[in-house]
Parts: C-alpha cells; sequence; structure tokens
C-alpha cells in the first residue's frame, strides 16, 4: 500500500472556530482520514511539537494553519510547519487576513496589556505584574512565548501557498479546497481557495437590489424588522457582501443577517475595507455636507465594520505606533 | 474599433526593453536638474536598455534619436521625462508610431512642471526626478498595446448664449453651411451690447453694428434660434451630444405673433407700472411687452407674474382682442422641452455686471444719483428710457459728474481681478457725458489701462476733450456737506495720489464704473456641460495661450465674457476661433478617442450594480439576462469613477488598471 500524503493542522491566534470546520465535515471526515495520514493535530491528537521538528523537510504535503500571528511562539511554529511543509496553507479569516484578533492592531501592546492586566474590572492584580517572556522562580527560570505589538497574517509571516477563506470556512469551501490540494492540478501560488467573484452573484436576493441605491440612514438588523426577500443594502443595513468573496452560499444573509465580509476582498482588491467604504460612500444620498455627515455617522463602529476580518491584510495595516514602539517593533525584527 | 495587431501584443509581452530619454528643455530642466545624473541612474533600472539626455528631445534631432534608437536596440518600451505630457504626449507618441511601435508604450515623467519649475534645490530636485523616474520605469513595462476609438461628428452645433460672442459664432457656422441651434435664456438676443449706445473706441453706434446681425440670426435659414430657452440636460461625448432645451412659455405662439405691439398698447394697465428689466428697471414696462425696439425675435412676450389674466384669471382681456384673427396669445400655453442632437457645443452664456452694493461705501442704492456705468449706458442709449438725455432721477441735469473707476475690480475686498473693459468704457462715457451736457467730468482712476487699437489714442483724446482725470481709489461718495458748495449735491472724497492730498470733489452725479462677473450659474452651466471653471468661476480654457477657446471636454467651445472679461473686440475674435474649432471638428468628419476607457470582465462581476448609477455618461448597463453589468465603450469617457467604485475590483481601466497605478506607487516609494 503506497504511503498516504501527511497532512498536519495548527492553531494560532483564534478562537478554534476553524478546527471545529474540519469536524463540521460531518462523515466526511472520514473520507478524509482515510485519503490522509494526519501526523500534527494539537487540538484533536496528541502530538507534540518535538514529533514536528523531529519530522524531514518537506515530509507533510500539506499543513493547514488556522489564526493570526500574534505571539513569537506562533510565529516560531509557522516557521517550523513551513520547513516541514510542501504547501502551507492558511485556513481561515484569521490566518487569511488576520481576521478579528487583528482589530487589535487599533492598539499596541502596551495599552492592550494594560487594559487587560490592570484597568480590565474584572481583574485582581493588586501587584501590577504584567505578563514577562523571562520568569525567575525558584532558581528555575521559563522563557515564555513574547506577544507582539502588531498582529499578522500568516503570510506577514511566512510564505504561504494557498488560503482557504471565511470565519469558518464552511464545510463546502474546506471540502473543495481540501480535493483541490489533493488532486492532479494545483492553482498558481497564492490563489484563495473560493470563487474570485463578489458574494452578491451567489445572493438569493440579488435580484430584488435596485439599480439606483440611494442610502439615507444605515441601520443595525435590531433596529428593523429585516424583510427577508429585499437585498439588504437596499434595507439600509451594511451588507459587505459586495465586496466580499463568494464561496460561502450567501449563509449569513439567507440567514437575514448581513454579510460581515469574513471570506474578505477578490483577488483584484488589495483593501476590503476601502473598497467597500468607496462603493458605499457613493451610494449616499446627502448632498450638502451636513446631511453626508449625519448618514455616515449611522454607521457603527467604522474600522470594526469594513475591517472585520482583513485590518492586518489591509493597506491600514494598524493603528499608526508612536516612535518608541516603533523603535521597539523594528528593534524586535 | 480597429483591432490591434497581435504582433503588437506579443512584443509587448516580451521582456521589457526600456529607453530613457531625459530633456533638458534648454536650461528649464537642465538648470536645476542634474540630468546628467538622471541619465546614469536610469540606466542602471532593470529593464532599461538605453538612457540618454538632449537638449530639446521634442525638436526633430531628439525625436530622430529615439526613433533610431528602438530601431537599433529593439526597444519595446520609451520613457521620455520632460515637460507636461497635455504638451508633448502626442508628439512622442507619433515618434513610436513611426518606429512601430504601439504608441500607448510610452510613459511620459514630467521633470518640468512637477520638478524644475518648483523646486528651487538642485540636489532635491535631481532626487525627485529620480523617484518619478523610477515609478514609469516600474510602470511602463505593465504597459499594453492600446488602440484610440474613432467616433463620428454630427455636424450640427449648439451655441448656447445669444450676445455678441453667440451671435457671431452661430452666424459664422450658419454661413459655412452648418445648422446651429442658438438657445438664449432671454425673451430676446443681443445680450449686454443691446444696451449700449455707443462703443470705444471709433464710437459706433451699438444698435447700428449689432442690429443687423441680430437681424440676420433671426431670418437664418440654417439657425434655430430659440429664445426664452435654457439648456437642461446634455449627454453623449464628442461629436455626438443630445442635448434638452427647455421652453419657457411666453404666452405667446412665436409663429403667429408678428411683433406689431397692438396688444401691448391694448392691455388692461394704460400706464406701465413694472419695473423694466431691459432698461435696469429705469422705466417701466407693461405685463405683455417686446424688450425693446430691436428684439429679435420680434415676439412680444407675457409676464406671468404681473398680468392680471394670471394673477385673477378676470381679465378682459384686450390683449386676446387687439390680436384678434392672428389667435397668437395662448394663457394656457406650457414650457415644452425639445430634444436635440449635435455635434459641438459653443458655451458664450457671458457675464454680469458687479453688483456695488457690495461696495456700501460708494453709496449704490442709498444716493439717488449714484448709477451704475450699464445704468448710464441706458441713459445716454438714444433708445433708452430717456431717449439718451442725461437726467438725473428728478429731472434735472448734472453740472458735474464723477466716474469711479474699479467698482469690484482690482480690490482685494471683491473683485482681485481687472476687468479689462471699465477704464475704456468710462472714457467713452466721460465723453458722451461731456458731449451731451456740457458737465464737469472727473475720472477716478488707479491706474489708467488702455492697450488696444485705437485705444491709447482716445485717452489722448479725451485729455484734450477736458474731462479731470484723478489718480487715486475713491474712499467715500457722502450727501455730507461741509461747505455751502458741497450742499445737496455728492461729495467725492478721495486720496490724490500725484498731487499727494485729500481732495473733497461735489458732484451731481455719480457712475460707478462695475467690474465684470461670472454669472450666478456659472458653476450650474460648468456641470452641466462638464467643463471646469477658474477660481474665480470663469470657464476655464483647455490651455490660455494654446486652446483659448477649448475646454477640457472634446467638442465643447467658449467664447466671450463667459471666459474672462472681454470687450467686444476680443468677444468677437473667440466666436469666431469658437466656431473654426467646431468646424475644423465637423470637416474632419470624425474624431479619435483615447483609448482610456473602463471594462468589466464578465466573469468577475457579481452584478451588485453599485457602479450603474455613478456613472456620470450614462455608459453602464445591467444585462438583466446574464445579471452583470457591461460598459458601453462608446459613451466611457474614461473618468474612473466606477473602477474606484467597484467593490469587488471587476472593472478596470485602459492604461490605468491597478498594477500600474500601484507599480508607479511603489516605484516613487522606493527610496534609492
Amino acid at each position: 500500500m503506497p504511503e498516504k500524503p501527511k497532512v498536519a493542522f495548527y492553531w494560532c491566534a483564534s478562537c478554534g472556530g476553524c478546527e471545529e470546520a474540519v469536524v463540521d465535515l460531518a462523515e466526511a471526515i472520514l473520507d478524509v482520514i482515510a485519503a490522509v495520514d494526519i501526523v500534527f493535530w494539537p487540538v484533536a491528537l496528541d502530538f507534540k511539537r518535538k514529533d514536528v521538528e523531529a519530522m524531514p523537510e518537506g515530509s507533510i504535503l500539506v499543513s493547514f494553519v488556522n489564526g493570526a500571528i500574534r505571539t513569537s511562539e506562533q510565529a516560531e511554529m509557522a516557521h517550523l510547519l513551513r520547513s516541514k511543509s510542501k504547501l502551507l496553507v492558511a485556513l481561515g479569516a484569521c490566518a487569511h487576513l488576520g481576521g478579528i484578533p487583528g482589530l487589535a492592531n487599533l492598539f499596541d501592546r502596551e495599552s492592550i496589556l494594560k487594559a487587560v492586566y490592570l484597568e480590565a474590572p474584572s481583574t485582581v492584580n493588586p501587584e501590577g505584574s504584567l505578563p514577562t517572556t523571562h520568569h525567575k522562580d525558584d532558581g528555575h527560570s521559563v522563557e515564555l512565548p513574547g506577544f507582539y505589538n502588531t498582529v499578522q497574517a500568516l503570510n506577514q509571516v511566512v510564505e504561504v501557498d494557498y488560503s482557504v477563506p471565511g470565519c469558518p470556512p464552511t464545510p463546502r469551501i474546506f471540502r473543495t479546497a481540501l480535493q483541490t490540494l489533493l488532486g492532479d492540478e494545483l492553482p498558481a501560488k497564492g490563489t484563495v481557495l473560493a470563487p474570485d467573484c463578489a458574494l452578491c452573484d451567489e445572493c438569493p436576493r440579488k435580484d430584488s437590489k435596485p439599480e439606483q441605491l440611494s442610502i439615507v440612514e444605515f441601520k443595525r438588523p435590531q433596529q428593523l424588522l429585516i424583510d427577508e426577500q429585499k437585498c439588504l443594502l437596499a434595507q439600509g443595513l451594511l451588507c459587505m457582501g459586495p465586496a466580499t468573496r463568494a464561496g460561502c452560499e450567501a449563509l449569513c444573509v439567507r440567514g437575514n443577517m448581513p454579510c460581515s465580509g469574513c471570506c474578505g476582498p477578490t483577488s483584484r482588491v488589495k483593501d476590503q475595507g476601502a473598497k467597500i467604504l468607496s462603493s458605499l460612500a457613493s451610494l449616499v444620498a446627502g448632498k450638502e455636507a451636513a446631511e453626508i455627515d449625519r448618514i455616515l455617522a449611522t454607521i457603527p463602529d467604522p474600522v470594526g465594520t469594513f475591517y472585520r476580518y482583513s485590518l492586518p491584510a489591509s493597506l491600514l495595516h494598524r493603528k499608526q505606533l508612536d516612535r518608541a514602539s516603533l523603535h521597539e517593533a523594528a528593534a524586535s525584527k | 474599433m480597429p483591432e490591434i495587431p497581435s504582433s503588437a501584443i506579443e512584443s509587448s509581452r516580451e521582456r521589457p526593453r526600456i529607453g530613457v530619454y531625459v530633456c533638458h528643455c534648454g536650461t528649464n530642466i537642465a538648470g536645476i536638474v542634474d540630468v546628467r545624473a538622471i541619465v546614469e541612474f536610469a540606466a542602471k533600472l532593470p529593464g532599461v536598455v538605453v538612457s540618454r539626455d538632449y537638449k530639446y528631445m521634442c525638436s526633430d534631432p531628439g525625436q530622430a534619436l529615439i526613433q533610431q534608437d528602438i530601431a537599433e536596440h529593439h526597444l519595446n518600451r520609451v520613457i521620455v521625462a520632460s515637460c507636461s505630457p497635455l504638451l508633448h504626449e502626442a508628439t512622442f507618441r507619433r515618434v513610436l508610431s513611426r518606429a512601430g511601435l504601439n504608441a500607448f508604450l510610452l510613459q511620459m515623467v514630467n521633470i518640468r512642471e512637477h520638478v524644475s519649475w518648483v523646486h528651487l534645490n538642485q540636489r532635491e530636485a535631481t532626487e525627485k526626478t529620480k523617484d518619478l523616474v523610477r515609478a514609469a520605469v516600474r510602470r511602463v513595462s505593465l504597459h499594453k498595446p492600446l488602440q484610440k476609438r474613432r467616433v463620428s461628428i454630427n455636424p450640427h452645433v449648439l451655441v448656447v448664449g445669444g450676445g455678441i460672442a453667440g451671435i457671431h459664432a452661430a452666424l459664422t457656422l450658419a454661413e459655412a453651411g452648418k445648422q446651429v441651434y442658438l438657445v438664449e435664456r432671454e425673451p430676446t438676443i443681443g445680450g449686454h451690447m443691446a444696451k449700449f449706445d455707443k462703443t470705444f473706441p471709433t464710437l459706433d453706434c451699438a444698435a447700428c453694428i449689432l442690429t443687423p446681425k441680430m437681424t440676420a440670426v433671426g431670418s437664418h435659414p440654417r439657425i434655430h434660434l430659440w429664445t426664452y430657452s435654457e439648456v437642461v440636460r446634455v449627454e453623449g461625448y464628442v461629436g455626438n451630444y443630445k442635448v434638452k432645451v427647455r421652453r419657457k412659455p411666453r404666452y405667446v405662439i412665436e409663429d403667429l405673433c408678428l411683433g406689431c405691439q397692438e396688444c401691448v398698447t391694448a392691455c388692461v394697465y394704460k400706464e406701465a407700472k413694472n419695473p423694466d428689466e431691459f432698461n435696469l428697471g429705469l422705466s417701466k414696462r407693461k405685463p405683455v411687452y417686446l424688450p425693446f425696439p430691436q428684439a429679435v425675435p420680434q415676439k412680444v412676450v407675457i409676464d406671468p407674474q404681473t398680468c392680471i389674466q394670471f394673477k385673477s384669471g378676470k381679465c378682459k382681456k384686450t390683449c386676446v382682442e387687439a390680436c384678434g384673427d392672428r389667435k397668437a396669445i395662448d394663457f394656457t400655453q406650457k414650457e415644452t422641452i425639445e430634444d436635440i442632437e449635435v455635434g459641438t457645443i459653443i458655451l458664450a452664456t457671458g457675464f454680469k455686471t458687479f453688483d456695488p452694493v457690495r461696495n456700501p461705501y460708494y453709496g449704490y442704492g442709498r444716493y439717488a444719483n449714484v448709477y451704475t456705468s450699464l445704468e448710464v449706458e441706458r441713459l445716454i442709449n438714444a433708445s433708452g428710457p430717456t431717449a439718451g438725455e442725461i437726467v438725473l432721477r428728478d429731472g434735472g441735469q448734472p453740472k458735474a459728474v464723477g466716474i469711479i473707476h474699479c467698482v469690484g475690480s482690482r480690490d482685494a475686498n471683491t473683485n482681485r481681478w481687472c476687468s479689462k473693459v471699465c477704464c475704456m468704457y468710462s472714457l467713452k462715457l466721460a465723453h458722451l457725458i461731456k458731449e451731451r451736457t456740457g458737465a464737469e467730468v472727473y475720472n477716478f482712476y488707479i491706474d489708467m489701462r488702455t492697450p488696444g487699437k485705437g485705444y491709447e489714442e482716445f485717452y489722448d483724446r479725451l485729455l484734450d476733450e477736458g474731462v479731470h482725470f484723478v489718480r487715486g481709489r475713491v474712499a467715500e461718495v457722502s450727501d455730507w456737506a461741509t461747505h455751502p458748495s458741497e450742499k445737496g449735491r455728492l461729495v467725492i472724497r478721495v486720496e490724490d495720489t500725484l498731487a499727494a492730498f485729500v481732495r473733497r470733489i461735489p458732484v451731481d452725479m455719480v457712475v460707478l464704473s462695475v467690474g465684470m462677473e461670472p454669472q450666478p450659474d456659472a458653476q450650474d452651466v460648468r456641470r452641466l456641460f462638464n467643463i471646469s471653471c477658474s477660481t474665480e468661476g470663469w470657464f476655464l480654457e483647455r490651455h490660455p495661450k494654446l486652446a483659448p477657446v477649448s475646454t477640457f471636454t472634446e467638442g465643447v467651445y467658449i467664447a466671450g465674457a463667459c471666459q474672462g472679461p472681454k470687450d467686444i473686440p476680443d468677444s468677437v475674435a473667440q466666436a469666431g476661433a469658437a466656431a473654426a474649432e467646431a468646424m475644423a471638428l465637423i470637416d474632419a468628419q470624425f474624431v479619435e478617442l483615447e483609448p482610456y476607457t473602463a471594462f468589466i470582465s464578465e466573469d468577475q462581476c457579481s452584478g451588485c450594480k453599485t457602479c450603474i448609477p455613478l456613472c456620470p455618461y450614462q455608459a453602464i448597463s445591467y444585462m438583466e439576462e446574464k445579471k452583470k453589468a457591461a460598459i458601453n465603450e462608446v459613451l466611457c469617457k474614461g473618468c474612473g469613477t466606477c473602477v474606484a467604485g467597484c467593490p469587488s475590483g471587476s472593472i478596470q481601466q485602459n492604461f490605468f488598471e491597478d498594477e500600474e497605478i500601484f507599480e508607479e506607487i511603489e516605484g516613487v516609494l522606493a527610496y534609492a
């Protein structure tokens, strides 16, 4: 019997949803297990880092890494898996674009640690201890992973061959991606393994979108009784669909919720948030500056809405660091 | 659209072999930019095969140099670092074409207007030039061969504005055999010139030279004269404009009215009660009226604001009775919209005069005998409200008249520009007032500006006629008498800057030589015809020297004072030039358009419809069967709005593809 292709899974800065997505394959996971040999999957199987270190270079066919890179340990694991794998795949929005953890780029390390360890109402920390990378206790010293100033997408840290989009990738997206990777013909390096068209293309409400959309107020889902047939943008809901890659079959929209953009932009777009902004701005009904301002003020949390999954991968990348943090960031590179 | 030969596409896919040519532009560029350093820098950039400099790249030897290099070194991309592409892009594109390369494999770097003319520091200018050249080298590698589009030209012309400029342009075109639509907002053509008595410096009677032209317009078989009408919508593109014209109801059927004015005599108002617009309110008119005796067309108009029939519906309608069988009066007339198709448009929408209420220290509107120059034109005019007699509002004759120059001109508080015509018309008014009344006439001027054929001579003549000239900006006009000789008169207080003391000069009449301003709706008109305005609001010409009547919109020309203050000879000259430009286009029968159109890749478009309302040219439509958007390439003008607006990046624009722009940006930012 010929040796089955080896596959690895790893989890960086993420919620674990992508691991769930793998399990969500349901019975199909049996086919996967029949087709491949899983050599590393910390969430489900008992392998250790040293097991991976012991593997020959390039011996794994595909490593699926989900989660953004937020700590030095995650960066080390990304490099390690890169060297052991023929193909490194960013699985899910966080690895693909930085994801929800990437919104931490609106802050820097110091302010995050301060908020979590000193200021949060539920925190009890009378000594004011903060996480550190070196710790000595009772003659023993330990090295701990460092917490980066900036969250990065996987391909900003190591070379990535493919990305599987979604938060999390739907079973269909993941299954199709897996088939592509195990198939004979690999797509061009860097390809995002989903259709390269915006979500409206597969949206069940597409026909109800008027040609001349004119938005007088942006509404949040709880503010109205949402018509289940009509285009959500036409109802004033901020739907990211026009700027978001298709492939999910418009699951959220079918669930009567606007698309939040998790599959990221199409291959032609460098900055998903900027693109939806420039398209929405042109649909705002107001003519006078004050009226336009009033309409735009109804957009809740603009960065969190337009860049919910893509801030680290966008042209914005992060909030500008002050000079001191910049030096530190440069030194840590 | 002609196809691009496949050989051209293939050669563009080959590895780039770039030639970089840096122009000295005499010392224009070389005086600030270290041209040799740029040549050496460019030679080392990836893909660059040849890098040279030359004193004048645009000259014949300069062009020959590039052409020869293309052949010898098998160049497939060319960069010329010289002046603005507006000036010489066409020149260098022709060089590429002659050498057998597609013209769009050229990239120009503007190192004159963007570098040498705006920087003083040599080192910095040279470094900036390097960045720009690097950007061009990176961009040009991605250029694809493109083909210009050819569109036919509709030979009909729209002229907007029936002042002297519009009249002259319309007649010139009609005489040349073109069909002309002349649209005028007022009920008659003639514009400002029709209000004048004499014209400077020859003192020709304005009516004598204007009215024959007006009549010619009215009767010309190839001119469709639409007065009391406004353009409300313009669609299309050069050679193929679709225009909607709103014809306001004059409540008189133009075809039936003979201009006999019996209705005016018969109007139930025995006395005229409403301010006469043509005479600037210096006389009265009835609700049914002819704007002025020589109006063209000779058709009356009914003002619904003042006509009893419109106000109460209970008029005896004696006008209808007087009109009798001609049945020209129609109270039920509605506005109509006419759709026309033209190939070219000439805008001659004129100017407005400065409202001197904005300079309260001159007392206009407060003192009865402070007039604007235009009002005085009407007073002097033989067919004006006083039949040419210069009388004050109380009927008396002025013994002394002060003419204040530069009201609303050359003034940091109002308009900074010189209105160009005021010195000359003030001299003309001074002469006419002196001639008709024998009054003492004072001119208060800042500088006397009389450049023009026969203008300085006219000024000399006035000096001999005993008109007084006081050099100084008038501080104030008041009725505050400090001496018995000033009692009941207007006192002009001014610093005589030649004699160096402050004068008080009592006069009976003050004439404010008001300057010229853009029309109040110039911005709306600008948007309607998609042209630009200068910061002051004058319509912007494509080039102040070399394309003075063209605009940045192909096929739209400007003439007369809508482009900036000018006198009658200049307006007429511009009108002739605009007509000639339009004819040049019409007689060529087609025009080549830049191929910078946007295109949608059908398999990438999600059909989100975002782009459709964005297009200012209605070039994008939604294909219901495919559920995708499509761009009509003929209508697309390459503005790029849809490209920026497409949320999935599925619209690209020739010559401005994302990759090309990003390469260029990265090239600029990649400090060496």
